[in-house]
């Protein structure tokens, strides 16, 4: 791993200021990560009186479990579709801030601030807009004919998580996009401009490829973040219904473990996520040159 | 295991407050529930009409959540050796708690213990058989019950051409009120049902001496197995589900989910728990009543008792608990049955009077004079001679289980799936939870 | 400069995109509770109805705490791992960047892991382990397990990594010991950085949703984010102009955070690489 030229001498004071953090992870990353390692493969009741080692069975129960394979299936699914949008939607607006136009701070900040809006509050948020009988929207779909309910149906239901997840992720992909457009050097784009290149063509050829890395970067986020953090906003708008209509990964895993305290399977399905961001995460420090922490 | 002894005992003596057990120094219970806003005021109320009737044993109510977030509460300070003295748990719950061991003291055991008797009698049977042992001993302790009744909007009816004060008795005279509602436009929705699990299939069940599940509803053995893709209850799904493509009924969403349509007068007739009276009375601008729950004449012509719903009382143990806290627990519960009590709770919150004493003693106070209708859920409660298929339900899990027949059943109305697709599919799902249940608590 | 109409047609959208929801939180709050269960939600607030705000900070809605005690739980939620969680890595990036020492590599290894861990994967275990420790419904319990991540940890590593040779040289020349190096140029010239992070760390300490609802049993230690869902959960007879009124009062830290601290926030966020 890289290293400073410089350094201070001495061992005792730098493992003590590392301590805490060691202890930290010991306590509630290491024992947590053995423990559900170990319960995965128990079989327990909610009360932890009786426990009986089952070895793979619980993954073995998983993996065949035609729910758990939708339920993977959905997850992956709702990720894409909540990547591509929030992206979409944030080049699109850091696109347009990047040109010389007036205000343009003023409109920053503007499509800035969501970012403080907590994923379970934009689940409230859009309830006030989409709900079928109170929000302003449904309201007016109801009226005009269309059976809008996404409580009951499976359809709406997951669009309306996906929107609302992506909406709140906007911002975020909005500040990096708008960071990467600025350190695209302006001779570039100007020489483009000036071999005719239009706009859309320009676009094309000189920004987006400019652009890799920020959004390999924040492809891998989202798809992280719509993988682990909207579990507050499903769980605010629906609950993971209707049915199992939007019961991603995360939100089974609280439903097993905590509604149906089965905490056999659930730590299974703990384990398979932990190995899962794992996997992710490495494809990213390792695609990310200059972002390697190696 | 040894490792999690040797904390929980850690944090147990880390967070008990090293009280010395004085002569003479007041016992302190503590009381977890689930019953918000009005309901967890009448809770403080009891709690404070008991330490104030003596002064050996005080009683601290705290309201923890919803029954799903108290059983996690629970379980989570039970592991840590800091259970409450009693918590409040839901029926469907009774499964999980009874399957405790030693994490819980039963009612008939709190009884020999500490010499207070909490006597089965008292209770009436639909309420006590949910929460009984097979032999008849008392597990936990009856609080709040209800019991789902049919409600109907008079003024509806009216306009609908049928007669206010003569609400239908069977399916068929409902479905025909519904055809009269729905031609009529007399309301928005002609009928829809809360909780539809507990009321259409569970109840259901009862009424017309259906098994639920095997082995007695699961009182007689954790191997039980459901039963509800029967062709008596794949009519019974079926028929709603005819009623709901020609526009008769609507299913419009989980557990208490459709109340505020029966309130808001927008559903002529609807299913829902007796509890709902209470909104009703306080809300609902229109003519209303309750009556019976509709049977099925070609099944039965005397429909037996509906089930209760509601919660009740469970006593849990933890590291060093004293038999004194257990006779605070004891007396605490004694308090609750006694008529005078058992009539304020009943006609303060809508749950049903427990007891039968309470009960007579509701009526001769003249509550149901003044309240026609209160005296319904009671009645259906008692009516007939309990059977093994009316006794209730007994099932680990039942949460879990209850959201599958919900899923089935969602997925049903949206044209997914016939009845028998959807009760077949209900039933593997739900049996697989069973098996389940029944290998995590193999003693 | 010719005025750009399509960048302001499109930025204009992207605006509304998010302020409408925000509006309509804004005028419900104000509007009658019954009205709205009605359906009538309208964007046009009633000033008569303001007085909402101060109802839900000292009673709360029903059945839940009263606003400014959920308010003060989440605030000293959001500041307790705001800045634990700077201060412990802090700590930790001056000990892997400066200094060598056995085992370093496997120490960072340790610590660079936990980045793959997200509360919402260890949730199951980690409240088992609080449960047998007795942290359950704790301060502690809420706070400690999400102090330990290592996020910030990597970012002040690349930070002091690059800071240059020079001002190490210097302060050993003036023989400054390395908490002194610590204290008097290190953190200053990181300020952006620190300032980045505490908006980011503030930010997702208030936002927590999973985590307290799980360890927080008790009512009396539900954060703002949590009482709201509560609140609108409830389905039957919510008091919509009183959940709005604590939507708005929830929104109000973070977003101040965020917009008064916004250049270094931005700058932070972009600039290191994260």
């Amino acid at each position: 791993m890289a290293e400073r030229r410089t350094v201070f001498p001495g061992v005792v004071l730098p493992l003590l200021l590392v301590a805490p953090q060691l202890l930290l992870t010991a306590v509630f990353f290491l024992w947590p990560a053995g423990q559900a390692i170990w319960s995965s493969m128990t079989r327990q009741d909610a009360f932890g009186l009786r426990s009986e080692f089952v070895g793979g069975e619980n993954f073995s129960d998983l993996f065949s479990d035609p729910l758990y394979l939708d339920s993977v299936v959905r997850t992956a699914g709702f990720c894409v579709a909540v990547a591509v949008l929030a992206m979409g939607v944030a080049l699109l607006l850091a696109v347009f801030t990047d040109r010389e136009i007036r205000g343009r701070g003023v409109y920053r900040t503007l499509l800035i601030w969501p970012y403080a809006i907590a994923p379970a509050m934009a689940a409230v948020l859009w309830i006030l807009v989409l709900h079928p009988q109170v929000g302003l929207l449904g309201r007016w779909l109801n009226r005009h004919g269309f059976a809008w309910d996404y409580k009951l149906r499976d359809g709406q239901a997951m669009s309306v998580v996906i929107l609302a997840s992506a909406w709140k992720q906007v911002s975020y992909d909005f500040i990096f996009f708008v960071a990467g457009l600025q350190a695209i050097p302006r001779s570039v784009v100007e020489a483009a401009r000036m071999d005719g290149a239009r706009g859309w063509r320009r676009f094309r050829t000189i920004t987006l490829p400019l652009l890799a890395p920020t959004t390999f970067f924040l492809l891998v986020v989202n798809l992280v973040y719509a993988a682990f953090e909207t579990f507050g906003t499903i769980q605010a708008l629906t609950g993971g219904g209707p049915g199992k209509a939007t019961e991603t990964l995360v939100v089974k895993v609280y439903r097993d473990g905590v509604v149906n305290l089965d905490l056999g399977s659930s730590s299974a399905q703990s384990v398979v996520l932990m190995v899962a961001v794992v996997l992710l995460t490495m494809v990213q420090f390792r695609f990310l040159g200059r972002r390697n922490a190696d | 295991m040894k490792r999690r002894d040797l904390m929980s005992a850690a944090a147990a003596l880390s967070a008990m407050p090293f009280a010395a057990r004085a002569q003479g120094a007041v016992t302190k219970v503590t009381f977890w529930h689930s019953m918000s806003a009005a309901l967890g005021e009448e809770v403080n109320r009891m709690c404070a009409g008991f330490n104030t009737s003596q002064g050996a044993v005080e009683i601290t109510p705290v309201f923890k959540g919803s029954y799903p977030e108290t059983l996690t509460a629970a379980i989570a300070a039970w592991r840590a050796g800091q259970a409450p003295h009693l918590v409040q748990m839901f029926e469907v719950g009774t499964g999980s708690m009874l399957a405790a061991g030693p994490a819980v003291k039963q009612a008939w055991e709190l009884a020999k213990e500490t010499g207070i008797e909490i006597d089965p009698q008292r209770y009436i049977p639909a309420v006590r058989g949910y929460y009984s042992l097979p032999d008849g001993r008392l597990a936990s302790t009856p609080f709040n019950s209800s019991t789902p009744m049919m409600w109907y909007n008079k003024d509806a009816f009216e306009k609908a051409g049928l007669d206010p004060a003569k609400p239908p008795v069977t399916w068929d005279e409902v479905v025909k009120a519904t055809q009269a509602i729905k031609s009529k436009a007399a309301a928005p929705i002609a009928s829809t049902s809360s909780w539809f699990s507990w009321i259409q299939f569970e109840t259901y069940g009862a009424m017309h001496d259906l098994p639920f599940a095997t082995k007695e509803n699961g009182f007689a053995g954790l191997d039980t197995q459901l039963e509800i893709n029967k062709p008596a209850y794949v009519k019974q799904l079926s028929r709603i589900l005819e009623m709901s493509k020609e526009g008769l009924f609507k299913y419009t969403g989980r557990d208490n989910a459709p109340d505020p349509l029966m309130i808001s007068g927008q559903s002529a007739i609807s299913f829902n728990s007796s509890g709902m009276r209470g909104d009703m009375v306080k809300s609902a601008k229109f003519a209303w009543a309750e009556a019976f729950l509709p049977y099925d004449q070609e099944i039965t012509q005397s429909p037996l008792n509906s089930i209760i719903g509601g919660a009740s009382l469970w006593a849990m143990t933890a590291p060093n608990r004293s038999v004194a806290e257990y006779k605070g627990v004891a007396a605490f519960l004694n308090y609750l049955s006694q008529p005078a009590q058992d009539e304020a709770w009943h006609e303060r919150t809508g749950y049903v009077a427990v007891t039968p004493a309470g009960f007579e003693k509701a009526r001769a106070d003249g509550f149901y004079r003044e309240n026609p209708g209160a005296d319904l859920p009671i009645e259906q409660l008692a009516r007939g001679t309990m059977t093994p298929s009316s006794k209730g339900l007994r099932l680990g899990r039942m949460p879990e289980i209850r959201n599958i027949i919900y899923e089935e059943v969602e997925k049903a109305f949206q044209g997914q799936q016939t009845a028998q697709a959807a009760l077949d599919s209900a039933v593997a799902r739900g049996n697989r939870v069973l098996r389940d249940f029944e290998r995590q608590n193999k003693a | 400069m010719r005025t750009d109409w399509v960048a302001h047609t499109v930025l204009l959208l992207g605006v509304a995109l998010f302020a409408l929801p925000l509006w309509l939180v804004i005028a419900g709050s104000t509007q009658s509770a019954d009205a709205i269960a009605r359906g009538e939600l309208s964007l046009v607030p009633d000033p008569a109805g303001l007085g909402v705000y101060w109802d839900v900070l000292v009673h709360g809605s029903r059945g839940s705490n009263p606003v400014w005690r959920m308010l003060m739980v989440s605030f000293g939620m959001a500041m307790t791992i705001a800045v634990g969680k700077i201060v412990i890595s802090v700590l930790s990036a001056y000990a892997i960047a400066f200094f060598r020492w056995p085992c370093k590599s496997l120490a960072f290894g340790v610590i660079f892991l936990t980045l793959m861990l997200p509360v919402e994967v260890r949730i199951i275990p980690t409240f088992s382990v609080m449960a047998g420790l007795g942290l359950i419904n704790t301060f502690t319990g809420l706070t400690v397990p999400l102090i330990a991540s290592a996020t910030a940890t990597l970012l002040f590593r690349q930070v002091f990594l690059a800071v240059p040779d020079e001002l190490v040289e210097a302060a050993r020349m003036d023989g400054a010991g390395p908490l002194r190096f610590l204290r008097d140029i290190l953190l200053p010239v990181s300020a952006a950085n620190l300032a980045a992070l505490f908006v980011i760390l503030f930010v997702y300490g208030w936002n927590q949703y999973l985590w307290p609802l799980l360890v927080a049993t008790d009512p009396k230690l539900d954060t703002v984010v949590i009482g709201i869902v509560k609140m609108i959960g409830a389905e039957t007879a919510v008091e919509w102009n009183r959940a709005m009124a604590t939507a708005v009062l929830a929104l109000v830290p973070p977003v101040a955070v965020v917009v008064l601290m916004q250049r270094w926030f931005v700058k932070g966020l972009s600039e290191s690489d994260k």
